[in-house]
């Protein structure tokens, strides 16, 4: 039986992931801010044949309570055998170059956040000398696009950490899998006009994202065929991406 | 949610745009800003009613498939309360586990809690466990008017029949708690044996309904005898684990034309009677190629073509069944161009909790045929056959019939206007009511 802690668990992906960890009867600990939401969620995945399932809320921002969120995770669990951190928010881009303390706040939730979690599970994990930490970053993380670098270049920070972590941890046994989704139809979504045929659901990507924890992949593109798009992408010369309207 | 939304048969190929709350408290939200914007809308669960039943007449539909989650499970009782878009599927794989069944289930597992309420919808058991409405303790019911409601039969009695088979016209279903059934596996214990009549299905269904939890024919209506297969089913008692799923195959394009023809189904048809023993034969099943054989199959309304394709649902009474069945299988027969799915089922007499059900007493004819501009003159005879035996059409499966054979087959419409959410309006209502 798996024991998976989930942080941004009221996430369209965090719980379809969730609930095909449920199917294979894992216990789950469960991390997201809105109490009622997080009820909910809790009260869906036991029917759903998880061993057991824990809630614990928690604003990511909160940075002095990831130490009590990872106690009560490792009283509930023992032992942590994956983390899925798959917390964030969409910034609003204009408004953030327009509102400098919009654009921190924003930076501190989709990346200070995150590093400050993966500091603190990375020690845990070090300690047990096992166990697989999956963080969802983006492909927006690959390249600085006009059109959204704030949050790219928070993903961008994610991405590079995760990256460290995994030479830093590989040789105490632990995994890190860095999850790059391109287009995924959930409610974060809902209101950019994306590119139909580009677009998967929250349960295709989920069903990606577990196969590709389980088979301990190292950088994951969901789906597989971002990994072409962003090596072309990667791959403009800057005279070139700097005209490019993306 | 991006992307439109279709009515299963693509007829009327009518798009839909949904807006889809993702959480219990948006619902409400959701529900005014669409009734100020549009004027109307209408719930949506998963697409699987033929026609317009599920479309909005303003076009915008509130889709409730991703309000899914379990709320509460007593497995000791097998009572079960999720939200309105939990489809069955999900609802089986988790209740089976603890010796549990849905009681009455459609020929799809993809339809949602809301759509099963919604259409009250019947299966192979009606004989013995009558609609789905009758397994149905509660519900949770939003109203543009009146807010969040609890329906149970004592607290809201009026609300609650109206609801059931209400057509998704009195409100926003959020939730159901449902009765389930004890099973002891997931296999069923199946009887098939072919007839060469339309008297030897009279015979079959006269002798073995009364025997069997589960009962259907299928029937060639291409060949002058109306000849068939009788399958009968009861839970198995025993069995070995559940088998691997089976691979899901789809179609993944629409064909330009249906590839459903005359020659392609006289084909069809010889070779699946032919296929089946002509004395009873015994054999166990697992539960999905038995209740869901289409499932397997995913996106085949698509092999219809572009122009989609109708069907044509009818419950004849008791009493008039059997000339009124020979009719309209000589006036199917007569027009040529057949049917590939045609179904045939007894419904029992226990009587629905819903103002507009459609079983009743009798027998229930199901055939699928490609859009054609020809079929209106057909279903216009058919039409006027149901009618004169006392029989009516299922709105779940129906985009064609005239709104002053509904009002004489569903008497009760006029409670359900009365007791209408004026926030609520489908393209069906709109049609049959005016
Ligand atoms: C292959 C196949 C086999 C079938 N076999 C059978 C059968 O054997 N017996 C039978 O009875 N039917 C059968 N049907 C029809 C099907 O069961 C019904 O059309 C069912 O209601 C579809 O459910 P849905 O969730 O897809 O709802 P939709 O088709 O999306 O909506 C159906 C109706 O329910 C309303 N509705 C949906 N959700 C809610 C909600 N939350 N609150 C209020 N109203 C709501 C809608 O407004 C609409 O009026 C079959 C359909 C298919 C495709």
């Amino acid at each position: 039986m798996k024991r998976i802690l989930i942080v941004g668990a009221t996430s369209a992906i965090a719980t379809a992931c969730a609930r095909l960890w449920a199917a294979e009867g894992a216990e789950l600990f469960l991390v997201a801010r809105n109490a009622e939401r997080l009820a909910e969620t809790v009260a869906d995945l036991t029917p759903r044949g998880a061993a057991a399932v824990h809630g614990f809320e928690l604003d990511v921002n909160d940075v002095h309570r990831h130490a009590d969120m990872l106690e009560a995770c490792a009283a509930a669990l023992q032992q942590i055998d994956i983390v899925l951190i798959a917390h964030g928010t969409l910034p609003d881009q204009a408004a953030c170059e327009a509102d400098t303390e919009l654009m921190l706040a924003e930076f501190a939730t989709n990346a200070g956040a995150t590093l400050a979690l993966l500091n603190r599970l990375a020690a845990r994990l070090e300690m047990q000398r096992c166990g697989t930490l999956a963080v969802i970053s983006s492909v927006a993380g690959d390249r600085g696009r006009a059109s959204n670098y704030v949050y790219g270049s928070a993903k961008a920070a994610v991405t590079a950490c995760c990256e460290g972590l995994r030479a830093r941890l590989f040789r105490h046994g632990v995994h890190v899998v860095t999850i790059k989704p391109g287009f995924v139809d959930t409610p974060m979504t809902r209101d950019l006009p994306l590119p139909r045929p580009l677009v998967i659901s929250a349960e295709q990507a989920a069903a990606r994202i577990v196969a590709g924890i389980a088979r301990r992949r190292a950088v994951l593109y969901v789906p597989a065929f971002w990994a072409a798009i962003m090596f072309v992408i990667r791959s403009l010369p800057q005279p070139i991406f700097k005209r490019l309207r993306l | 949610m991006s992307g439109t939304v279709h009515c299963w048969g693509h007829q009327p190929a009518i798009a839909q745009t949904p807006h889809a709350p993702v959480w219990r408290d948006e619902t409400p939200g959701q529900l005014a800003a669409l009734h100020a914007r549009f004027g109307t809308t209408l719930p949506f669960g998963n697409g699987r009613s033929y026609g317009d039943s599920c479309l909005a007449a303003s076009d915008h539909v509130l889709h409730l498939a991703r309000l899914d989650r379990f709320i509460a499970t007593d497995w000791s009782r097998g009572i079960v309360r999720a939200e309105a878009g939990m489809q069955l599927a999900t609802l089986i794989t988790a209740a089976l586990g603890h010796g549990w069944f849905v009681p009455v289930t459609p020929g799809t597992r993809f339809v949602t809690l809301g759509g099963a309420l919604a259409n009250d919808v019947h299966g192979k058991n009606h004989h013995r466990r009558g609609t789905f409405g009758r397994h149905v303790r509660a519900f949770g019911l939003l109203r543009s008017d009146d807010g969040t409601l609890e329906c149970t039969p004592q607290t809201r009695p009026e609300l609650f029949a109206a609801s059931i088979g209400g057509l998704g016209l009195t409100g926003i279903v959020t939730w159901v708690e449902l009765q389930l059934m004890p099973v002891r596996t997931g296999w069923l214990d199946t009887v098939t044996q072919r007839f060469g009549r339309i008297d030897d299905f009279f015979r079959l269904s006269a002798e073995l309904d009364p025997l069997h939890e589960y009962t259907v024919a299928w029937i060639d209506c291409l060949a002058r005898s109306a000849r068939g297969v009788y399958f009968a089913g009861d839970h198995a008692e025993f069995g070995p684990d559940a088998p691997s799923p089976g691979r899901v195959w789809g179609v993944p394009a629409t064909p330009p034309v249906s590839l459903m023809n005359r020659a392609s189904l006289a084909l069809f048809n010889q070779a699946y009677w032919r296929a089946h023993p002509a004395q009873p034969r015994r054999a166990r099943s697992w539960y999905q190629p038995f209740f869901y054989p289409l499932d397997r199959i995913a996106r085949w309304n698509r092999i219809y073509g572009r122009r989609g394709f109708q069907q044509f649902q009818c419950v004849l009474p008791d009493a008039a069944a059997e000339p009124a069945l020979r009719e309209l299988l000589g006036a199917i027969a007569a027009h040529g161009r057949g049917s590939f799915l045609a179904v045939l089922k007894r419904c029992g007499d226990l009587a629905s909790p819903g103002l507009l059900s459609f079983p009743m007493a009798g027998h229930s004819l199901a055939l699928d045929f490609p859009h054609d501009p020809a079929l209106e003159a057909l279903f216009e005879r058919l039409d006027a056959i149901v009618h004169e035996a006392g029989g009516r059409l299922y709105p779940a499966k129906d985009a064609h019939m005239s709104g002053q054979h509904f009002r004489h087959a569903y008497p009760a419409w006029e409670r359900l206007e009365r007791l209408r959410d004026p926030a609520l309006m489908s393209r069906f209502w709109q049609r049959v009511t005016t």
